[in-house]
């Protein structure tokens, strides 16, 4: 029985690490879906990719043992965002500028803004627009 | 059983017989004795409602306001100290952030929207100013090292021409937070109607009215529960980010002639307070710097005002709720620079937190700046310290103006003719 499954990664690796073609490998190799989020991979530096992959459970495994044995840290239920809970004064501007609610406030009484990793599509608008400086790229 | 018939028919005597009058002295009693009532402007609106006014203002001392966002017209008064030699700083830095040297020897201002030395500001537009003068004020509130280069021309007595140092807010003699326009009573609404999207210091701005901000904690907001200044004027004890702080003076740009609604609260910017207090005693969650993409850099406050329940009047102006506040929505794109009178409409705070309003058929997004979360802590927080018996109420010693309206600015030639 083939059980599909979602996850988010955050990968990064070395300037050798990346001379290899990663993504194509993940596809062929492990026959997953592959939903690239946002990627910084420079000739000799350090790379990043935050990438959403979709596939045979099994087969998500054993991808992520593949990656990690080709020095790919891999940093699993993580975005390549960060919201700083300490840092958020709750104002509920990046509100508007959240695409997929990533960014949302639960409790219509309080207001607290609270951030749910799983939605983020990594667009950075909050980070262009956090006036407190809330939000971060990882990379 | 005794006791508990007189207690009920006491209680019973003053609903009947006592015309709801307190003072500022039967409510501080109270609060020293620890035997005071004391609501949030939030829960004071259900309570007024279940129990009726006049229970409500027999049983209730004091009611707490609060409000968390940017206010610009913020800074403070630093003193150095002396160094050895001595020193008549003439231009300071605080973390290459100017500081105002025109006063004496080792004393600044040190203002929030002060950019750092070297920001580009716009000139790659839009700017970030990722920091300014409300950063360093954040420093220093939460006891970090902040860097001081000051110059001099040298003096007789005062010959040390410059000197470089750091700093915490423990080695300042002095950190006296002085703001002279926090609190506003209410405020504009922005959205742009142009086709490109504008920066502001509400925010980004889409193009279409695609979305707007606000900037008010509406119903648990000071002035806004005190529409006409019956409690709160000069000399009125505020809680300004955890400390224990006063009114000094009417805030800059006080313009209490405007429209107000039927319950007397203002549908524009109307009232607002200058605001003194000791940064030593400061909570840093309260006091933040704040950047504005293409705006400016500022200063993010936390400030809660206490409300004495004098008589049932002033209860009634405290049980104001967000359906029944009104702020103009402004175009930020032509109206607001070109300094015009025109509305887009009238928004309640019911609505504009109901997150999407409808303005001309369209719908529009709608987000806040000011944080109704923190406001809500700030209230709760300052619930406490009164009920403990930590936080006095004090007297005004001048009210604020109520009738007072604001000049324009009009460019002219020398000598009067425009």
């Amino acid at each position: 029985m083939s059980n599909t499954i979602s996850k988010k990664v955050l990968l990064s690796f070395s300037g050798i690490a990346s001379d290899k073609p990663i993504v194509s490998e993940l596809i062929r190799k492990y026959n997953l879906e592959i939903n690239i989020y946002r990627a910084k991979i420079g000739n000799n530096e350090e790379g990043h990719m935050a990438i959403g992959v979709t596939g045979d459970e099994k087969l998500v495994n054993e991808s992520l043992k593949y990656l990690k044995s080709s020095n790919v840290e891999v940093k699993e239920t993580e975005t390549g965002l960060i919201w700083d809970e300490e840092k958020c004064a709750s104002c509920g501007n990046c509100l508007t500028h959240c695409p997929t609610k990533a960014l949302h406030i639960t409790d219509s009484h309080s207001r607290r803004v609270e951030f749910d990793g799983s939605k983020c599509i990594e667009c950075l608008s909050c980070i262009r627009n956090c006036p407190f400086g809330a939000c971060k790229s990882f990379f | 059983m005794h006791k508990y018939t007189t207690n009920s028919l006491e209680i019973k005597n003053a609903i009947q017989y006592c015309d709801f009058m307190k003072t500022y002295e039967e409510i501080n009693n109270k609060i020293e004795s620890g035997s005071a009532v004391v609501l949030t402007a939030d829960e004071v609106i259900d309570y007024v409602d279940k129990k009726g006014l006049d229970e409500a203002a027999n049983e209730i001392d004091v009611v707490t306001t609060a409000t968390f966002g940017p206010m610009c017209s913020s800074g403070c008064f630093l003193n150095f100290g002396h160094s050895k030699p001595k020193m008549r700083m003439t231009e300071v830095w605080l973390d290459d952030v100017m500081a105002y040297a025109g006063i004496a020897a080792v004393d600044v201002y040190l203002g929030a929207t002060q950019l750092r030395y070297n920001d580009p500001a716009n000139m790659n537009y839009p700017g970030d100013f990722l920091f300014g003068g409300g950063h360093v004020i954040e420093k220093l509130v939460a006891g970090k090292e902040v860097q001081l280069f000051a110059l001099s021309y040298g003096t007789d007595e005062y010959p040390l021409k410059e000197l470089r140092t750091y700093i915490t807010i423990d080695d300042l003699n002095q950190a006296i937070m002085t703001n002279p326009r926090n609190c506003y009573q209410n405020y504009n609404v922005a959205i742009n109607c142009s086709e490109k999207p504008i920066y502001t210091y509400l925010g980004k701005l889409k193009p279409n009215m695609k979305n707007l901000t606000y900037c008010s904690a509406g119903q648990l907001s000071p002035l806004l529960n005190d529409p006409y200044y019956k409690t709160i004027g000069v000399g009125s004890s505020v809680w300004l980010a955890g400390a224990h702080g006063h009114v000094y003076s009417e805030g800059t740009q006080h313009a209490s002639a405007c429209e107000r609604t039927e319950n007397g609260v203002p549908s524009e910017g109307a009232g607002t307070l200058a605001l003194t207090g000791n940064m030593k005693e400061m909570d840093p969650e309260f006091v933040r710097g704040v950047s504005f993409k293409g705006y400016g850099a500022s200063l993010a406050l936390g400030v809660g005002i206490p409300i004495p329940i004098l008589n049932k009047e002033i209860l009634k102006y405290c049980t104001v709720k967000n359906s029944e506040i009104y702020a103009s929505v402004i175009d930020y794109s032509s109206t607001y620079p070109a300094r015009e009178g025109d509305i887009v409409c009238k928004l309640s705070y019911e609505q504009l937190r109901s997150e999407e309003v409808e303005i001309n058929g369209k719908k529009v997004k709608s987000t806040s700046l000011s944080s109704y979360s923190k406001a809500l802590k700030i209230a709760e927080l300052l619930k406490d310290e009164i009920k403990k018996g930590d936080f006095a109420l004090s007297k005004p010693y001048k009210m604020l103006p109520v009738n007072q309206g604001m000049q324009p600015l009009n460019i002219k030639k020398q000598g009067g003719a425009k």
